[in-house]
């Protein structure tokens, strides 16, 4: 960092303190004297005083210009944000989110954790996320009840038999906990299950992942979110990037291919800054396209159901693609159902009649004992799908326009090692080893990297 | 519901029809450089909002027919001549 921006940024929170220690006013948050460490006794204190939590982050004037703009405040424009602090001291960066903190895919999911991928870059990649999530409570003291309770892939035929069998050999020689299990195991670790051969698609065999699991969606955003603001990043919400300025580029305007980012515009002013970082998933491709950058995205709505709780009976997550469904239990019990993709490109997150009833037919062909149920909720977020599966990272053709897109209905788990290795990307403005795979340029050179048979099944 | 106006059979339900994708123009693959078909492979424009696309009339008349759509508000409008013909999506 600049000297000219670190004593920029040393003005700002010199002002910031002054405004908070005299109240503040109009957009400004409370003050906030001390940051309140959760735990088990501040609960019980507070709980008996009536006392209430303070606010989990600030709200600050927008100012303008930042070292680093990250647009897009899900959990990995945050995560970003608050590897960039941690990791670089990096902390003159602004997160901004056109609507509320965690209001795109990553207050949508489903919250499977897994790193029984089919590539060695993939899992090799996933698992350092798994890893990252196993401290995480710890890490960014908040309970984001991560809860490693096995992960099965069901396998009604040869061919997927033969799949999972490929996926479990590549897994182990990478160190990761994958086996295939037989129809009598697979009864026991999800009771429920019709494993019969009378069954409609008679379940053959399972590949059975004991590390995978789920974890609360939420708390893993408002967790980074909050470790992000106490280390002096800003979180900007309400806050749209309508365009990005790019000088010198081939394309119009001055963007495009071989330009270099000098700022961005928004709903509430212009902002200076070196560095713009497109965090955006289901919007990836729009706001790639205001700095000239073309994407391999279509944007689908990915829909997911939940059914009314029930006594906890379903101790693993259960994942069929044959069926395109999976099935987790929640510790209140409620069944949480996802699927695969909407057949079309669609920016609407609206729901849809054949959605539930496909999914429900093919609930109960996995476990009829369900057919009482009553699912409560059913909703949709975007998915920013790429043609091989796997992601778009790191630098793009336009200098200082960095990219953490193409998550599709699997990015939720990639949340951690992409902000550790984005930051990196950007503190030392080289590519990590860990996402080199992943770069936008492997279209161009057909170097992909397909995950599909092991990312099909939304999840 | 997504009702999807085949030119040749009228509204059909999206589920009798499978979605090919958007409908570029596919460059000449005598004369393509490698990257210029590779582009052509991979690269979307994935817009919100107006997109020219690519259906397969799976359970009606079965032939390959291109529409425009909002993608942000699902109407259709039909660029359609007669006969029109695929983009040839691969
Ligand atoms: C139903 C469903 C189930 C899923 N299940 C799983 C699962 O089980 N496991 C898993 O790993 N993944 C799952 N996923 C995928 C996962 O949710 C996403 O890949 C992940 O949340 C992407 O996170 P993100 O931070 O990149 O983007 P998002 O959380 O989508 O955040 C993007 C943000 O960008 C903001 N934004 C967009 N445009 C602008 C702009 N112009 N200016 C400012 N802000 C802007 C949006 O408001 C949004 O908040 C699922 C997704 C869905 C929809
Ligand atoms: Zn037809």
């Amino acid at each position: 960092m600049s000297v000219v921006s670190a004593a920029r940024s040393g003005l700002r929170s010199a002002a910031a303190a002054l405004a908070a220690t005299t109240g503040g006013s109009g957009e400004r948050g409370p003050k906030r004297s001390r940051p309140a460490r959760y735990s088990a006794a501040g609960l019980i204190a507070r709980g008996a005083s009536g006392r209430t939590w303070p606010r989990a982050w600030r709200e600050l004037p927008l100012q303008r210009s930042y070292d680093v703009v990250i647009i897009g405040g899900g959990v990995h424009g945050l995560a970003t944000a608050y590897y960039l602090a941690t990791n670089h001291g990096i902390t003159d960066v602004a997160v901004l989110d056109k609507s509320y903190l965690g209001s795109g895919g990553s207050g949508r999911n489903t919250a499977i954790i897994r790193s029984n991928y089919l590539t060695p870059e993939g899992i090799a990649f996933y698992d350092r996320s798994l890893q990252l999530y196993r401290t995480m409570a710890v890490d960014l003291n908040i309970n984001v009840m991560f809860s490693q309770r096995g992960h099965l892939t069901l396998a009604h035929t040869d061919a997927a038999l033969r799949t999972m069998r490929w996926r479990a050999e590549v897994n182990k020689l990478q160190g990761v906990d994958s086996r295939v299990i037989d129809p009598a195991t697979i009864e026991r670790l999800a009771p429920g299950l019709d494993v019969s051969s009378r069954a409609r698609y008679p379940i053959l065999g399972a590949l059975y992942h004991p590390p995978g699991g789920i974890v609360r969606h939420d708390a893993v955003v408002w967790g980074y979110a909050r470790g992000a603001d106490r280390r002096g990043v800003e979180l900007h919400q309400r806050t749209e990037v309508t365009d990005i300025v790019v000088e010198g580029g081939d394309g119009p305007d001055g963007k495009g291919p071989g330009g270099r980012v000098t700022g961005v515009r928004t709903n509430r002013g212009d902002i200076a800054t070196p560095i713009v970082v497109n965090c955006t998933a289901g919007w990836a491709t729009l706001v790639a396209d205001m700095a000239g950058v073309e994407l391999p995205i279509s944007t689908r709505p990915l829909q997911a159901a939940v059914t009314e709780p029930v006594k906890v009976f379903l101790p693993t997550v259960v994942v069929s693609g044959s069926l395109h469904v999976y099935v987790s239990q929640t510790d209140r019990g409620e069944l949480v159902f996802g699927a695969s993709v909407d057949p079309y490109n669609n920016y609407s997150v609206r729901g849809s009649l054949e959605f539930t009833e496909e999914l429900a037919s093919h609930v109960l062909a996995l476990m009829p004992g369900l057919s009482k149920m009553r699912l409560l909720r059913q909703w949709a977020g975007l998915c920013d799908m790429t043609p091989d599966y796997s992601p778009v990272m790191g630098f793009t053709p336009v200098g200082g326009f960095l990219c953490d897109v193409g998550w599709g209905t699997y990015g939720f788990k990639a949340g951690p090692v992409s902000g550790e290795t984005m930051a990196e990307c950007i503190a030392t403005d080289q590519t990590p080893k860990l996402i080199a795979p992943f770069a936008l340029s492997r279209f161009a050179a057909g170097r992909l990297v397909g995950e599909k048979g092991a990312a099909a099944v939304g999840h | 519901m997504l009702l999807v106006p085949c030119p040749h059979c009228g509204p059909r339900n999206a589920t009798d029809l499978r979605y090919v994708g958007e409908a570029h123009p596919r460059p000449d693959p005598g004369t393509a450089s490698i990257e210029e078909w590779r582009a052509y492979l991979y690269l979307e424009r994935n817009p919100a909002g107006w997109l020219r696309e690519t259906w397969y009339c799976r359970s009606g008349c079965r032939r390959y027919f291109t529409l425009e759509r909002n993608t942000a508000t699902n109407e259709f409008r039909q660029p359609a001549l007669p006969g029109n013909k695929v983009g040839g999506r691969a």
